[in-house]
């Protein structure tokens, strides 16, 4: 059967779809967003993450490490990146202190996670999320999902950047009953220096997209200095009109709540500390971008 | 609000609750002047006319429904026939930190000179206590239960609609009648059925005395008044009060006051636990509501005035003080009436009107203490009430809290009431299921299930004494297998039981033989028609319950032993014991590998779920059928109010990685933090549970409230609750407030003196909760939408 890394599955998630839905986190993605708010979801391989603080030198991480390294020392290094059991460690754990990221999860692993909450969707509109990471980046895993909640009655909604090979964006985009597709920035050279990726062929797949008729959500994460100057939002706002009038068009003010986890990882924040954050900047911020969009003949509103 | 009933609201709220000797030394000149001149019943009724012909009178100022327990608002009344409080204990009482009540000097010169001399060594507890085995008395030190009635009188009371529709004449009428179909030719208990209804006759006249007096207080206030437009309201309160409660009500101010007054009658009668709730009083007010509107007798805010008077008239009256046990277990001035909304008429169809918003709108502006109100909601309730009542629930005061209506009706009519009835039933107290006007449901105290384990881990020795109060039921190491753990638990719970229920069934017979309750068995129905007083088997219907505490406690525990002793066998039976006797010094790591890699309660997790499941039918094996002296039956319910802080008090480390003396899982709740799935998994887990054997369950949530903002917020949290309903949950409650809100209010406790949170199946003043209560509540899991 086919299977996947996920790194997460939050139930009761409402911010990623209408109603309530439970969120599954592909681990694996080919961007690299400066503001990334789920740095663990970046690298295409399980991880090991040390909370240091929480250990209390009991010894069991030693005990089950197949390699017999001392994982306490050595989590996350390159010798450790070829265990036979990776994460036995974490497994042996009692404080949590390490922990493994990333789960290799067939799909009816997930179905089953995804079955236990359906009394929930049912009431209130909901279903599944497909997140990440970039959920494209495991293409037969996600279609296989995506097909597998379709048969079994449960909406699905991807969350993607949109980047990937077209013939498989088309073709996730219409077993999805939801995309949300990211629009971040037009400009082709920004958008690269911001994310790792041109935008070129991400504006391609979603005009395609919407052509093919999927019903997609656009949604903007508005980040200080990268793509809050008036000019950048009339663009998108002009690129996104020019496809559909009327589409909907999420913005999502920038947050670095994340931060915390680029240190747990022993990284930069690579945002380092926008000017514009403070909360009554962003909400204005956020409020005049909505406006932009609105002025082109979209439907935007403020959150997920 | 108008300016009226933010006036009255604010003294309310402000009023200090203060010990009352009034009711106490009325009663002892009674009794030392009539006792063994009539029989029990009728000194029971004479006494309580003689309160109702001269206890103290108050009307208000701006007051429209009008009539008080003690001589002023928050002036409490005591019960000296049941508990006399000794000098030391009004001593506490006046100076305790929490829940205390001013004592003034007159009050204690009336004790220390009148009461006390008379009830010492003639109070139901002191009679009780002197006859109560020594078994059950170490159990009760311990902690492994408490017992309600050991200082009030049994509870649970709701009334139906048959008050506004039969006036106290009318029932007059109906008590003579009964009396002369007696059979004194073949019927043995003829005497005795001729006194209860004698005696009902008499504290009927009491409760239409004590109305007649505040009419003509009234009429006095009215001629002496220079406003001319109070003057008016003041001849109207005369003339409702002159009409209420001889005569049924015409209108909405006559049936508000009707019910005003009856509670008071029986609340200055017994004032039994969880005083008295009117049950559904939307759907008892609502045809009076509409006639008036139509008639042009009053408007919607004239109405939602009149109830905001009544709102507040409840929150005047403090639950009587405790003392002991009792003040440990339940430390509150909340009295537990429990207003019902929503629900279902006898005919099943949907009760929902007009004056269920109103009480909810009340409910909302007034944020007092008393009275609670919960919304019974039915697969038919309309959607509109729900979102009213998550709307009120989302301002954080952990009002409304809401109840599956559909889940209430089976569960009584699995105990066996007709399904008319059980619809006429409800949610009384906390969460207590009961069949309103026609039943006695009586709840005999808390059962300490964690504790019951920590007797099965130690053959039957208490190791915070040493004693052996339990069953040898033998040493964990040599216990052949987790059945034979589980078996020894299941054995230490029948014994508890079994002393427990002894001394509750010789309680309930002590209030049969000594404390009759005349005036309520009037107004409960087939008391009258049996002639058998309320606390004699006199209602319709006839319950026990035993409430049972730390469902999610013993449920991690066994699934720790299970798990780590048993299949994974990474924890010898020694280590544990000598971790949970030190309360795991030294072993944090023993704690955290039980606690983190346990499959726990509240994560929709079988492995959990079905121990809970298990222990769940093992209660319900010990408890479920017993028969209780008044032709009743004993059930279980899910239930902890507060009593989980106390029990855990009383309890050493669990081997779910709870440290010694710290809250037991609350309700039917998972364990503080054990939840880590969010809320549909906790609800999962929950309606594994068949709930409709239970008298009920209670589930807290507590929720940050970033995580319901919003328009989706409400939706979702609307759909939790209707899918957890859909799947048989039968209670959820809400706290909407961060962890930062309430550190700062235990920073500044008064800038924050009106937070109110849900602290069991009622919500408190969090300033007025004690540190471990605090700390409880701080330490639930906080459900964060992602």
């Amino acid at each position: 059967m086919t299977s996947g890394l996920v790194f997460d599955v939050r139930r009761f998630s409402l911010h990623d779809g209408p109603g309530i839905r439970t969120a599954v986190f592909l681990k694996g993605c080919p961007l690299r967003c400066l503001w990334c708010h789920n740095p663990e979801g970046l690298s295409p391989e399980p991880e090991l993450l040390n909370r240091r603080e929480r250990c209390v030198a009991c010894g069991r991480c030693a005990a089950a490490c197949p390699l017999g390294l001392d994982p306490r020392a050595e989590a996350g290094s390159p010798s450790c990146a070829a265990c036979p059991d990776f994460g036995a460690c974490a497994e042996a754990c009692p404080a949590e202190a390490l922990q493994l990221v990333g789960r290799r999860m067939t799909v009816e692993q997930v179905m089953a996670e995804l079955r236990a909450d359906y009394p929930f969707y049912e009431e209130s509109g909901g279903g599944a999320t497909f997140s990440g990471g970039e959920p494209l980046a495991q293409p037969e895993f996600l279609l296989e999902l995506l097909r597998a909640c379709r048969a079994e009655g449960i909406d699905t909604a991807l969350d993607t950047s949109g980047w990937g090979e077209r013939a498989l964006v088309l073709e996730a985009g219409g077993l999805a009953d939801l995309v949300l597709f990211d629009l971040k920035l037009a400009d082709d050279a920004r958008h690269e220096a911001a994310t790792g990726v041109p935008s070129g062929p991400i504006l391609g797949n979603l005009a395609a997209l919407v052509a093919a008729g999927a019903n997609v959500a656009l949604r903007l994460p508005l980040v200080p200095g990268v793509n809050d100057a008036l000019g950048d939002l009339e663009e998108a706002a002009r690129f996104a009109a020019s496809l559909s009038l009327g589409m909907k068009v999420h913005i999502l003010p920038y947050h670095d709540s994340a931060r915390g986890k680029y240190a747990l990882r022993g990284r930069g924040y690579p945002m380092g500390a926008p000017a514009q954050a403070s909360p009554e900047g962003m909400a204005a911020a956020t409020r005049e971008a909505a406006r932009v969009f609105e002025k082109a003949g979209l439907a935007a509103r403020i959150g997920g | 609000m108008n300016e009226r009933i933010k006036r009255l609201r604010d003294e309310s709220f402000n009023a200090k609750p203060s010990f009352s000797a009034e009711r106490a030394a009325l009663t002892t000149e009674f009794y030392m002047e009539w006792q063994g001149r009539v029989s029990t019943p009728v000194l029971r009724a004479m006494n309580f006319r003689n309160l109702c012909e001269k206890k103290a009178i108050y009307i208000g100022e701006g007051e429209l429904i009008v009539g008080e327990r003690g001589p002023r608002p928050k002036a409490v009344s005591t019960y000296p026939e049941l508990t006399c409080h000794s000098e030391e204990d009004l001593r506490v009482l006046d100076t305790r930190p929490m829940a205390s009540y001013s004592v003034a000097e007159a009050d204690a010169d009336a004790y220390r000179e009148l009461v006390i001399p008379y009830w010492r060594g003639r109070s139901m507890r002191d009679r009780a206590f002197a006859e109560i085995p020594e078994d059950w008395k170490a159990l009760y030190e311990a902690g492994l239960f408490t017992e309600f009635m050991e200082q009030r009188a049994p509870g649970h009371t709701a009334l139906d609609d048959s008050i506004y529709r039969k006036g106290m004449n009318a029932r007059r009428a109906e008590i003579a009648a009964a009396r002369a179909l007696l059979d004194w030719g073949a019927d043995p208990e003829a005497l005795a059925k001729d006194e209860e209804l004698k005696a009902m006759g008499i504290a009927c006249e009491g409760a239409i005395s004590f109305a007649r007096r505040h009419a003509e207080a009234a009429e006095a206030m009215a001629s002496a008044e220079e406003d001319p437009a109070r003057a008016g309201e003041l001849r109207r309160i005369a003339e409702v009060c002159r009409r209420v409660p001889a005569e049924e009500p015409r209108d909405f101010w006559e049936a508000v006051q009707t019910y005003w007054f009856v509670h008071l009658g029986t609340i200055t009668e017994l004032n039994g636990w969880d005083a008295m709730s009117p049950g559904h009083l939307d759907q008892h007010l609502a045809p009076f509501y509409e006639r008036d509107l139509a008639a042009g007798l009053l408007d919607r805010e004239g109405a939602k005035e009149i109830l905001s008077c009544f709102w507040i008239k409840v929150n005047n009256t403090p639950a009587p003080p405790k003392v002991g046990v009792t003040a440990a277990e339940s430390g509150t001035y909340n009295d537990f009436t429990n207003i019902n909304l929503g629900g279902l008429r006898s005919d099943g169809s949907d009760a929902t009107s007009e004056v269920s918003f109103l009480a909810l709108e009340v409910l909302d502006e007034l944020q007092l203490l008393q009275p609670q109100a919960n919304v019974q909601l039915s697969a038919r309730s309309p959607e509109r009430l729900l979102k009213a009542a998550a709307l009120v629930a989302r301002r954080g005061s952990g009002y409304p809290s809401l109840f599956n209506a559909d889940e209430v009706v089976m569960a009584q009519v699995g105990m066996g009431k007709t399904l008319e009835d059980a619809r006429g039933g409800g949610t009384s107290g906390c969460i207590e299921t009961g069949c309103f006007g026609k039943e006695a449901y009586l709840l005999h105290g808390y059962l300490n299930s964690p504790k019951l384990l920590e007797l099965a881990l130690n053959d039957g020795v208490d190791p915070s004494t040493g004693k052996a109060i339990g069953l040898r039921t033998g040493k964990p190491e040599l216990f052949d297998g987790f059945e034979a753990l589980y078996a020894a638990y299941e054995r230490q719970l029948a014994y508890v039981v079994d002393v427990k229920v002894r001394v509750s069934n010789y309680l309930d017979r002590m209030y049969a033989q000594y404390a009759p309750a005349p005036f309520l068995s009037a107004v409960v129905a087939d008391c009258v028609s049996k002639g058998r007083d309320y606390y004699d088997g006199g209602a319709r219907y006839n319950t026990d319950y035993i409430q049972c505490c730390g469902l999610g406690t013993t449920t991690d525990s066994l699934s720790a032993i299970k798990t780590h002793v048993y299949e994974r066998r990474d924890l010898a039976w020694r280590d544990l014991l000598d971790a949970l006797a030190s309360d795991w010094k030294g072993r944090e790591d023993l704690r955290l590998l039980v606690s983190n890699k346990t499959p726990r309660f509240g994560n929709d997790d079988d492995a959990a779920d079905a121990i809970a499941k298990r222990v769940v039918g093992s209660w319900y094996a010990a408890i479920d059928g017993r028969r209780s002296p008044r032709g009743g039956t004993y059930h279980i319910d899910l239930l902890s109010t507060t009593c989980h802080v106390y029990f855990g008090l009383k309890t050493g480390a669990t081997p779910d990685g709870r440290h010694a003396r710290l809250p037991e899982s609350d309700g039917a709740s998972p364990a503080q933090g054990a939840d880590r799935r969010g809320p549909t998994a906790v609800a999962k887990s929950l309606a594994k549970i068949d709930i409709a054997r239970t008298g009920g369950s209670l589930l807290n949530q507590r929720f940050l409230p970033k995580a319901l903002e919003g328009e989706g917020g409400l939706r979702a949290l609307c759909s939790l609750v209707r899918a957890y309903f859909g799947m048989g949950g039968h209670h959820i409650q809400f706290n909407v407030v961060d962890t930062a809100t309430l550190r700062e209010a235990q920073r500044k406790p008064e800038d924050y003196r009106g937070l109110l949170v849900r602290v069991a199946g009622y919500s408190d003043y969090f300033v007025d909760l004690d540190g471990n209560h605090q700390e409880e509540i701080i330490s639930r899991t906080a459900q964060e939408g992602f």
